[in-house]
C-alpha cells in the first residue's frame, strides 16, 4: 500500500483569523474610492486587493495549499485560461 | 499559530474519491472560464447604457454588506467542513445551517437590489449595460441558490445521521463549490461594483 502524507489542515482558530483577514481587506477595498488622493492607483490596487482575498479563499478554504498539486493543476488551468478566453471574447466582439 | 496532526492517506485503489474531488476541480475550473467570458462580456456593455441608467445607480455601502455576508459564509463553510471531518454532528448542523442562512441573506440582498434597479428604470433590455450586469450578476445569483439548496440538503441528511453513510465527500464537494461561489462574487464585486464608480 502506498502512503502519501499532506500537510495538515488549519484549526479553526486559524480559519477566523483568516476570515477577520478578510473582512479588513474587504473594508479597505471598500473605502478606495472614497479617497481621491488614491485615483492614479485605484485600478491596480483594487485588482491586487481582488487577487489577494482570491488567493486566500483558494489556498485556506478550499484548501489547495495542503491538497494534492493535481487539483491545483486542474484548477489553473480553468483560472489561467480566462485570459485568452478574455482575449477571444474581445476581439471577436471587435473591442480592439 | 497552530496545526493539527498531519492525516497519513492510505491509496486504495477502489476508492473513487480523489476521481470525484479532482472532476469537481475540473468542473470549477471550465466554471472559471464561463464567468471568465460574462465579466469580458460586461466590461466590453459597460459604457454602453443608451438612454437607461449606468453604474451610478449601484450603492456601494449596500453591495458591500452582502459582499461581506457571502465572504462570512465561508468561514462557516469551512468551520462546517472541520466540524465534519472531527465527526461533530452538532457542530456540522449549526455551521451548515449558518451558511445557507448567510447564503439566503446575500440572495435576499440581490433581490431587493435588483428589484431597487428596476424602479430606477434599468431593466434586462434597458441596454447591452443592463443585459450584461443582469446576465452575470444573476446567473451568479442562480449558483448562489443552488448552494443553498446543496446545504440544505446536506443539514437535513445530518439530522438523522444519514451524512455519515458514505457520503463524507459531499460536504467537501459542496464545500468546494460554495468557496468557489464566493471568489467569483470577490471578482464580480471588484470588477463590477469598485471599479465603475
Amino acid at each position: 500500500m502506498a502512503q502519501a502524507v499532506h500537510r495538515s489542515h488549519p484549526t479553526p482558530a486559524v480559519y477566523w483569523a483568516i476570515a477577520l483577514f478578510l473582512a479588513v481587506v474587504t473594508a479597505i477595498e471598500v473605502a478606495v474610492p472614497y479617497f481621491s488622493v488614491l485615483d492614479p492607483v485605484r485600478v491596480p490596487l483594487l485588482i491586487v486587493l481582488a487577487i489577494v482575498k482570491f488567493g486566500t479563499v483558494v489556498a485556506y478554504f478550499m484548501h489547495l495549499r495542503y491538497d494534492k498539486k493535481l487539483y491545483r493543476t486542474l484548477f489553473l488551468f480553468g483560472v489561467i485560461g480566462v485570459i485568452p478566453l478574455f482575449v477571444v471574447v474581445l476581439a471577436t466582439m471587435h473591442a480592439f | 499559530m497552530t496545526s493539527q496532526a498531519a492525516p497519513v492517506e492510505t491509496y486504495d485503489p477502489h476508492d473513487v474519491r480523489p476521481i470525484r474531488k479532482a472532476a469537481m476541480w475540473v468542473f470549477l475550473g471550465s466554471e472559471a472560464m464561463f464567468f471568465g467570458s460574462m465579466i469580458a462580456t460586461f466590461l466590453l456593455y459597460r459604457n454602453t447604457t443608451g438612454d437607461g441608467p449606468g453604474s451610478e445607480i449601484f450603492s456601494i455601502p449596500f453591495t458591500s454588506a452582502s459582499s461581506f455576508v457571502l465572504l462570512m459564509s465561508s468561514l462557516t463553510m469551512v468551520l462546517a467542513h472541520h466540524a465534519f471531518e472531527n465527526r461533530d454532528a452538532r457542530g456540522t448542523r449549526i455551521w451548515l445551517a449558518a451558511t445557507a442562512l448567510l447564503g439566503i441573506t446575500f440572495l435576499a440582498g440581490q433581490i431587493f437590489e435588483f428589484t431597487e434597479f428596476a424602479h430606477e428604470g434599468l431593466a434586462l433590455s434597458t441596454s447591452s449595460f443592463s443585459g450584461a450586469f443582469y446576465m452575470l450578476t444573476g446567473f451568479h445569483g442562480a449558483h448562489v441558490a443552488l448552494g443553498v439548496l446543496m446545504l440544505l440538503a446536506m443539514f437535513f441528511l445530518s439530522l438523522d445521521g444519514r451524512l455519515y453513510e458514505k457520503r463524507g465527500l459531499n460536504v467537501e464537494l459542496v464545500g468546494l463549490y460554495w468557496h468557489f461561489v464566493d471568489i467569483v462574487w470577490i471578482v464580480i464585486f471588484t470588477v463590477v461594483y469598485l471599479l465603475q464608480v
